[in-house]
């Protein structure tokens, strides 16, 4: 029994990052009919957002430390961050300690003008053409993206941290009445998971709850009735692509701390993303969300020693396997309604 | 001639005259001077190019000719590869078994690949094909370690059996070779400036590539490519005529695969190593490049592609600061710096960059590729309208 709760938690992280990538894909999807291979860069670009803000903030220069002199009798010179300066050293300290939370305030913005930059520069331009184009194009944007971040970080993956106070791990089973060290887990783990399920929340309360959400749903029902009653649909799908776009970089931020960001993450989790998607369902919010927590934890699953030893190497496969019984057998999905995408 | 068009002849000829003559036409400079490491005349990047160019001739039966765009045509490249470096470590260094046996292989995985994968289309298709090479570059890369060598790959030992080949003298490695002509051989002409250096495996896989290209031809101009061409241009009204697709479309797709295989075994004979990464989805991606950027579904595009690919990624990637700095040493200091900072993300290590915008650029103004590309400036000059007079769509955009 703990060693399946352990299982479900291990995968719960993962299966976040795969369930936000796949709901902004199927957003994208969903409403503008658009297969977007750069995706997943997208999901770098948040997380290289995480990096960027904690190097401005530990930007520092030099100040003499006072009473201290070397041999030579020069004063010993000591690098000091800038923000220290502006909000005080403790203040200052926890603020850099606190960068990777924090840039989610800074990540949202680029984001969303990212999003909106590539809807209105290029996507626009790609809903007449087929399938195959759009997935040329934006495949060749993702390269172009990679190559951007790898230009200005370098190839190597950069460690960002998360909060001294989320770091280390807490003993969930002893929480639970198991024996102790059983279950251990991360503390940032259960942030990245919690945040998820707010991240999802908000959005399906958006579609759901808001006039504008409303009308997109509308448009992803049937888009030129909605263009028909004289609402600019067009306008509210740019604002969801820019919205997709956020939740992927948001995913990336907060995913910094559990793997180094390196420029080419995106592509690692792109084709696992829309695994994801066609698992769930071409389309279906539900289902992307749910697909992506089924084979997180089944990934985690396939992975136990016991698993391994009889089926060695499933813990590689076992969600392309999955994804090509699914397309075999239900090729709509788990959730994808009826006709969409069907062939 | 060959039971071509003239037409088709022409272009044959010259794709024989261009890959017979590269040695010379690859080396435009002189050794020594400043132009010199624009020269791509040297064995091993000439074999990449006609190798490469075997795959995307390939990759454009399936794509070019049935629109179906698939995404893990990497896994039977890698496929024929570790069957041919089997077939030097067992029976014998000799290529021909070796490559015969990786198109074997990979036309038999291709088979079964395409088999499941053409049950969907669209981008399911392409999903589905993406699936597979995962999973076969995943079980290279750890479960099938015994076959595949894993981490590490495969590359023939001093001890391996070789049961047709005689016993190795001691000191002696085990080269691939085609009846004892030793795929390394080369001969170098010196002739002024020039050093024009003539491979044994360059020719050998430039005479394989231009049978594959005859047979791409062939191909392209038979009534099953006919059938192909009315696949891509619509499936359904083909379906309500009565006919079947899939075992056209399964037939082109197993030939792509096999053509694959033959890249990845002629790939082995060259360089005797194999590794799991040639089998990750991003080298699928850069066939689908190199098809695209010639020219989905002409016959010449897809060769152009792999070449100007190939090229760009040997040569332009070797331009670093201090080249750069020797080029624009002529320029005023201030004007030398800022024109290197802007160049300089876009060359050596970042080619990349530059190849992903030149694709973008590619998909969005110029369906039809490089091979487009020129047939509109020759119509500029030629003050026709370009269309008119291209037969049977060999200028048919890429879908």
């Amino acid at each position: 029994m703990d060693a399946l709760l352990l299982q479900i938690l291990n995968g719960l992280d993962k299966g976040s990052a795969y369930a936000l990538i796949a709901l902004g894909l199927t957003l994208i999807f969903g409403t503008l009919g658009v297969v977007n291979f750069a995706h997943g860069a997208l999901f770098m670009i948040g997380a290289f957002c995480a990096v960027t803000l904690s190097r401005l903030l530990n930007l520092s220069h030099e100040v003499a430390v006072p009473g201290e002199v070397d041999f030579l009798g020069n004063p010993m010179m000591r690098d000091v961050p800038y923000i220290y300066d502006i909000f005080g050293e403790t203040m200052g300290a926890s603020i850099i300690d606190w960068s990777v939370p924090l840039s989610i305030l800074f990540a949202i913005p680029i984001m969303v003008g990212i999003g909106f930059a590539m809807e209105r520069g290029l996507i626009k331009h790609f809903y007449k053409r087929p399938h195959a184009d759009q997935i040329l194009v934006t495949f060749g944007l993702a390269i172009v993206l990679q190559e951007i971040i790898k230009y200005f970080y370098g190839a190597n993956p950069i460690p960002t941290p998360a909060p001294a106070a989320f770091t280390g791990s807490f003993d969930f089973g002893a929480m639970l009445g198991f024996d102790p060290n059983t279950i251990i887990y991360p503390y940032w783990r259960l942030v990245y998971f919690a945040f998820s399920a707010v991240i999802i929340g908000a959005v399906f309360a958006f579609l759901q709850f808001t006039t504008f959400g409303m009308v997109v749903r509308a448009g992803m029902a049937d888009r030129e009735t909605v263009g028909l009653l004289g609402i600019n649909i067009d306008k509210r799908f740019t604002i969801m692509f820019g919205i997709a776009a956020a939740v992927a970089g948001l995913a990336g931020v907060m995913y910094a701390p559990i793997n180094s960001p390196n420029y080419h993450m995106g592509m690692d989790f792109l084709v696992l993303s829309f695994v994801v998607v066609v698992v769930g369902g071409m389309g279906s919010l539900s289902g992307a969300v749910l697909a992506g927590f089924l084979l997180g934890i089944l990934e985690s699953f396939a992975s136990m020693a016991i698993v391994l030893e009889t089926l060695p190497g499933i813990n590689q496969i076992i969600i392309y396997l999955v994804a090509i019984i699914i397309l075999l057998t239900r090729p709509r999905g788990l959730m994808g309604r009826k006709g969409v995408m069907e062939e | 001639m060959f039971g071509l068009t003239k037409k088709d002849t022409t272009l044959l000829l010259i794709v024989a005259c261009l890959t017979m003559f590269a040695p010379f036409i690859l080396n435009p400079f002189p050794e020594g001077s400043a132009m010199a490491q624009f020269n791509a005349g040297y064995p091993d990047l000439m074999q990449r190019l006609v190798i490469f160019g075997i795959f995307a001739i390939g990759f454009n039966i399936l794509f070019g000719l049935t629109g179906y765009l698939s995404f893990g045509h990497a896994a039977f490249l890698g496929v024929g590869s570790y069957a041919a470096i089997w077939m030097m470590k067992l029976l014998t260094m000799n290529v021909i078994p070796a490559i015969m046996v990786s198109v074997l292989i990979a036309g038999l995985f291709s088979l079964l690949v395409g088999w499941i994968s053409l049950r969907r289309s669209g981008i399911y298709f392409s999903i589905l094909t993406l699936a597979f090479a995962q999973m076969s570059y995943s079980l290279a890369y750890s479960v099938l370690t015994p076959i595949t060598g894993g981490e590490t790959g495969l590359q023939p030992k001093v001890n391996d059996p070789r049961i047709l080949d005689s016993a190795l003298e001691p000191g002696q490695n085990p080269r691939a070779n085609l009846f004892g002509l030793e795929m390394n051989q080369s001969y170098e002409l010196a002739m002024g400036g020039w050093v024009f250096t003539f491979n044994a495996g360059y020719y050998i896989a430039a005479l394989v590539m231009l049978l594959a290209f005859y047979l791409s031809i062939r191909i392209f101009r038979s009534p099953f490519g006919m059938m192909l061409r009315a696949v891509k241009s619509n499936q359904q009204r083909l379906n309500y005529t009565g006919l079947n697709a899939k075992p056209y479309t399964l037939a082109a797709f197993v030939i792509s695969g096999m053509y694959a295989g033959l890249a990845g075994g002629l790939l082995v004979a060259m360089d005797t190593q194999v590794g799991a990464e040639r089998m990750f989805w991003t080298a699928s991606g850069e066939v689908v490049l190199m098809t695209i950027l010639g020219g989905a579904g002409t016959l010449i595009g897809p060769v152009l592609g792999a070449g100007f690919i190939k090229y760009m990624e040997n040569i332009v990637s070797k331009i670093n600061k201090t080249v750069l700095e020797q080029w624009f040493a002529f320029m005023p200091d201030g004007i030398e710096d800022f024109i290197i900072t802007i160049v300089y993300p876009f060359v050596g290590k970042g080619w990349h960059l530059t190849l992903g915008l030149l694709f973008m650029m590619v998909v969005i103004f110029l369906p039809g590729g490089l091979v487009q590309g020129g047939q509109k400036v020759a119509g500029l000059f030629r003050r026709k309208k370009p269309a008119d007079d291209k037969p049977d769509g060999k200028t048919t955009p890429a879908e």
